[in-house]
């Protein structure tokens, strides 16, 4: 059983290290499926996936360096 | 069968073969301290388990993909490698700028190797079958990282098998390296191969997520180089920006 446990732990832990990046990601992919239903054209939906997922890593390690410092 | 355009299959095996190595590297340590420490038998009794183990989830998950709507497929596979892929390029960063320690094979091989002798003084009956539960966990968790990576670069572009011969190629040379030094793989650039991987499953993942949102990109597959010029670039510079942040603290 806790072999089971220990691989479904690491399984999420595949995708999910820290919390507040993997929270940004499926924000920024919300954002670019809402921009899509709403018939945006392809280079802004594009735009905002692309953009929002540099901004959601570079945020993040601006925060994470930042606490380190602190 | 089709035969796949190299300019479609050369991304897919690189970046399942560059992503593999890694995780294979990571079990090939456990495993290497179970042999050294137990013997072979228990070694190689955990890694047959968990190849079969493996064996059965892709035989019974493989086919049900064929199933998946493609856009749909792209658009889960994408999401998937966005998080498992920004996860890296995140440490990669941290790593290089000296925020996180770098991965060292040797000192995880001590540790495992401690870890089992302590286990086995313990309870010295069940001490083989110990070592070959440890055999068994590494491989069958970082052979689930590797079959994640080959489906998820190679099922949103239909390159599953080309991925499938990256993956390959990345166990055999590990297993053949490991077999001649007999000792960890702690030369292997763990870091470096994390950076490079890191930026290409975030571009695959851009990719196949608009793809599957519908995002008509700019050139087709041709914005997959692209957008990973771009993630380099952008990490390159975080890195130069976090050490310069770091010198001006530390003077």
């Amino acid at each position: 059983m806790n072999t089971f446990v220990l691989v479904f732990r690491e399984l999420v832990g595949l995708f999910v290290d820290d919390g507040s990046l993997a929270i940004a990601i499926v924000v920024v992919v919300v954002l670019t499926a809402v921009s899509s239903a709403l018939g945006s054209p392809a280079i802004v939906t594009g735009g905002i996936l692309f953009a929002g997922c540099l901004f959601a890593l570079g945020e993040n390690i601006r925060r994470t360096t930042r606490e380190d410092r602190q | 069968m089709d035969l796949i355009p190299w300019n479609i299959a050369a991304p897919a095996i690189g970046a399942a073969f560059l992503a593999s190595i890694v995780e294979v590297v990571e079990a090939f340590t456990i495993v290497l301290a179970v042999g050294t420490l137990r013997g072979w038998r228990p070694a190689a009794a955990g890694t047959v388990a968990a190849l079969l183990c493996l064996s059965v989830i892709v035989a019974v998950l493989g086919p049900l993909l064929d199933r998946v709507p493609i856009h749909l497929l792209q658009g889960v596979v994408g999401c998937l490698l966005l998080l498992f892929g920004l996860r890296w390029l995140r440490k990669a960063i941290l790593r290089a700028a000296g925020y996180v320690a770098l991965h060292d094979e040797d000192a995880i091989y001590a540790r495992e190797l401690a870890g089992l002798q302590e286990e086995a003084r313990r309870r010295q009956t069940a001490a083989d079958w110990i070592a070959g539960l440890a055999a068994f966990k590494a491989v069958l968790l970082e052979g689930l990282e590797v079959v994640f990576i080959v489906i998820a670069v190679g099922a949103g572009g239909k390159t599953i098998v080309a991925a499938s011969l990256g993956a390959m190629a990345a166990c055999v040379l590990v297993l053949l390296i490991g077999v001649f030094m007999h000792r960890p793989l702690a030369r292997v650039p763990e870091n470096t191969l994390k950076f490079v991987v890191g930026v290409m499953l975030s571009s695959f993942g851009v990719f196949w997520t608009g793809e599957g949102l519908g995002v008509a990109w700019p050139g087709g597959d041709a914005a997959i180089p692209a957008v990973a010029a771009a993630f380099l670039a952008f990490s390159l510079l975080m890195i130069r920006g976090l050490r310069r942040n770091g010198r001006e603290l530390a003077s």
